[in-house]
């Protein structure tokens, strides 16, 4: 018996979601008694025996490049395979891109209860129960999970990436390639900047702002802390940022440590993209703005006063 | 061309989330019901405007539901459509009803199957890439473009910090999200077509469910905001440096 983690890798390197859904697969593992694995299809440059350090004991692969291009269908298909001929009892992949369309895939193939978008460990006292996000982040709920194999997609920045000092085993594991139905044309990433969906730091701007031109304070403040930037919806809408920017209901839903909010008013779609989040900072001349009920920390004042400022001591804190 | 568009029902985005029986159902009264956004918005209406490209498109909706979801589909049939199909089953586990949507798509002939990204009340994610797999057809997810050309599909869809462009030939599930449409308001004779409509009601094929909701809780309750003076943002950042410890 093991948990078997699916690892996730993009231009050759592992996303650090799954070094998260790595380390949560192994303390699984050791809360159930088995062994942690991990699978990997297709080519990377990482080291794969260092994700002995978030605790798998093993690390399976399948050195084939056409598996750098992503298509669920195959990928679960070798998946299931791979449950199969190692005995995994738990399949961990991240909620990300990727797992939102594999683990629903491996779910119905192996007639696996999926729990999609889990936040914490299991809870394996009485059954296998685990928790999870709904209504866009305002509550959770608990999955009872009855089927004799279960899926986790893990939800990024949930659970922490550990750092032992284990090595993994790493070894070629044969598994049928099936003809992929999916063929990728293009990739159009956006160059240097960290994915909102990875990042643990984000600035967000709203249409407090005013427009466009102004938002060279939010770039200023990001780029100092190495955080992704986010918007409001109508900030998007009016084409002031980029689509993939926006978060909120409607958009993405970011859990970073810290959403630094710059002239959002804080309406209930936009927070339920974002409450998740650990730490909420909201800068916003109204003291009647409702993001300040749902905010940490929070400045009643100008931005276009008070943002100036705070990069100004971040410069310094940064000793820059 | 067959084209079935997935449309489930959820609570209007600002209704408050509330738990009844011991916390282990949602409260539902005083809530408003809409169509799921990302099936009304990016889904349904990227499907109409297949169809009014190519006028022979057949254009059917299927919900999976018990019969207090009828308005909501004669609210989706009002944006456009030529008839829907509520499955009749009361389930929230993603596997049953997908179940249920694959049969629908098997026994209908669809070359194309649409779903939204998620349902903005259980955020599963999951119903698409199922329904998929049940019918052994390719899987593009998170699709923010689709265009046809005979049978082969080009697509673009989302990937960690960008996107990529892809293509697949039909039969095809694809779940859609911003991007693939602009929203549509249906017009007065939307709304009066829509009454007379066909609203099919199917039985469901008996499928055992793989998970059940335990129970709900809310998160815990905010502390309060810690506000700093404008006239001092060096706090702000102190604050968050050494209380937070977040920066
Ligand atoms: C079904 C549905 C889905 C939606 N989904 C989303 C979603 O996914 N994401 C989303 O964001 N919204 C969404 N919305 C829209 C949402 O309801 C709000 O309209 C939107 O979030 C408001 O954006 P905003 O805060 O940037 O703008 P506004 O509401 O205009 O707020 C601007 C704020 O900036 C402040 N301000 C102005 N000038 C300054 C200044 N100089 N300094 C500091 N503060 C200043 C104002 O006090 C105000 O609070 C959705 C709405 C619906 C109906
Ligand atoms: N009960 C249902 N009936 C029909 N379609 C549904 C139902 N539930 C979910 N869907 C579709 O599946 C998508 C994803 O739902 P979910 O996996 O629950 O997040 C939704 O956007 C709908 O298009």
């Amino acid at each position: 018996m093991s948990v078997l983690v699916y690892i996730d890798h993009t231009d050759g390197e592992i996303k650090k979601s799954s070094l998260e859904a790595a380390s949560y697969g192994a303390q699984l593992a050791s809360q159930l008694g088995v062994a942690a694995h991990g699978l990997v299809l297709g080519t990377l440059n990482a080291d794969l025996p260092a994700l002995g350090k978030q605790g798998l004991q093993k690390v399976h692969q399948v050195k084939n490049d056409s598996l750098n291009q992503f298509d669920p269908g195959q990928q679960a298909a070798m998946v299931a395979e791979a449950v199969t001929n190692l005995g995994a009892t738990v399949v961990v992949v991240s909620n990300n891109v990727t797992g939102k369309a594999l683990g629903p895939r491996l779910s119905a193939r192996l007639k696996a209860g999926l729990v999609a978008g889990a936040v914490a460990l299991p809870d394996t006292s009485n059954g296998f129960v685990v928790k999870k996000a709904v209504f866009s982040g305002k509550a959770f709920a608990q999955i009872a999970v009855s089927s004799p194999i279960k899926i986790i997609a893990l939800t990024p920045n949930a659970f922490s990436v550990t750092n032992g000092d284990g090595s993994a085993e790493v070894a070629d594991i044969n598994l049928t390639v099936p003809a992929a139905k999916i063929k990728v044309t293009g990739t159009n990433k956006i160059k240097g900047q960290i994915p909102l969906s990875e990042a643990e730091l984000v600035v967000s701007g709203g249409r407090g702002l005013k427009g466009p031109e102004n938002w060279g304070m939010i770039e200023e403040l990001a780029d100092l802390l190495g955080a992704a930037t986010a918007c409001s919806r109508p900030v998007a809408d009016s084409h002031w940022r980029p689509h993939h920017e926006h978060v909120g209901q409607t958009g993405g839903a970011v859990a970073p440590n810290l959403y630094f909010a710059v002239g959002i008013s804080g309406a209930i779609q936009h927070l339920a993209g974002v409450n998740r989040s650990k730490v909420i900072v909201v800068i916003n001349k109204d003291p009647e703005a409702p993001f300040f009920k749902a905010a940490d920390y929070g400045i009643v004042g100008d931005a276009f006063e008070v943002m100036p400022k705070i990069i100004d001591s971040v410069k310094k804190l940064k000793g820059k | 061309m067959k084209i079935l568009v997935c449309i489930s029902k959820t609570p209007d985005t600002t209704a408050k989330i509330a738990f009844t029986d011991n916390n282990t159902k949602f409260a539902t009264e005083g809530v408003q019901w809409i169509i799921n956004p990302y099936d009304e918005w990016y889904a349904l209406v990227r499907a109409i405007e297949l169809k009014e490209k190519d006028p022979t498109t057949v254009l059917h909706l299927v919900n999976v539901g018990g019969s207090e979801n009828d308005a909501i589909i004669r609210k989706a049939l009002a944006l456009g459509g030529d008839e829907a199909i509520r499955v009749n089953l009361e389930s929230q586990d993603s596997f049953t009803i997908a179940s249920q949507i694959a049969q629908v798509a098997k026994d209908g002939g669809y070359d194309l199957v649409f779903t939204g990204k998620e349902t903005i009340d259980y955020n599963g994610s999951s119903i698409g890439g199922m329904v998929a797999e049940l019918l052994d057809w390719p899987y593009v997810s998170l699709a923010t473009k689709l265009e046809l050309n005979g049978s082969n599909a080009s697509l673009t869809r989302e990937i960690e910090g960008g996107e990529e462009t892809v293509e697949a030939s039909l039969p095809l599930v694809v779940s859609a999200q911003k991007g693939m449409a602009e929203q549509r308001i249906p017009n007065m004779k939307g709304i009066m077509g829509a009454r007379t409509k066909p609203l099919k009601v199917g039985e469901p094929v008996a499928v055992e469910a793989l998970t059940s909701i335990a129970g709900f809780e809310l998160p815990p309750a905010k502390a309060g905001v810690k506000l700093v003076p404008a006239d001092n943002p060096e706090e702000l950042v102190r604050l968050l440096h050494e209380e937070a410890k977040v920066i």
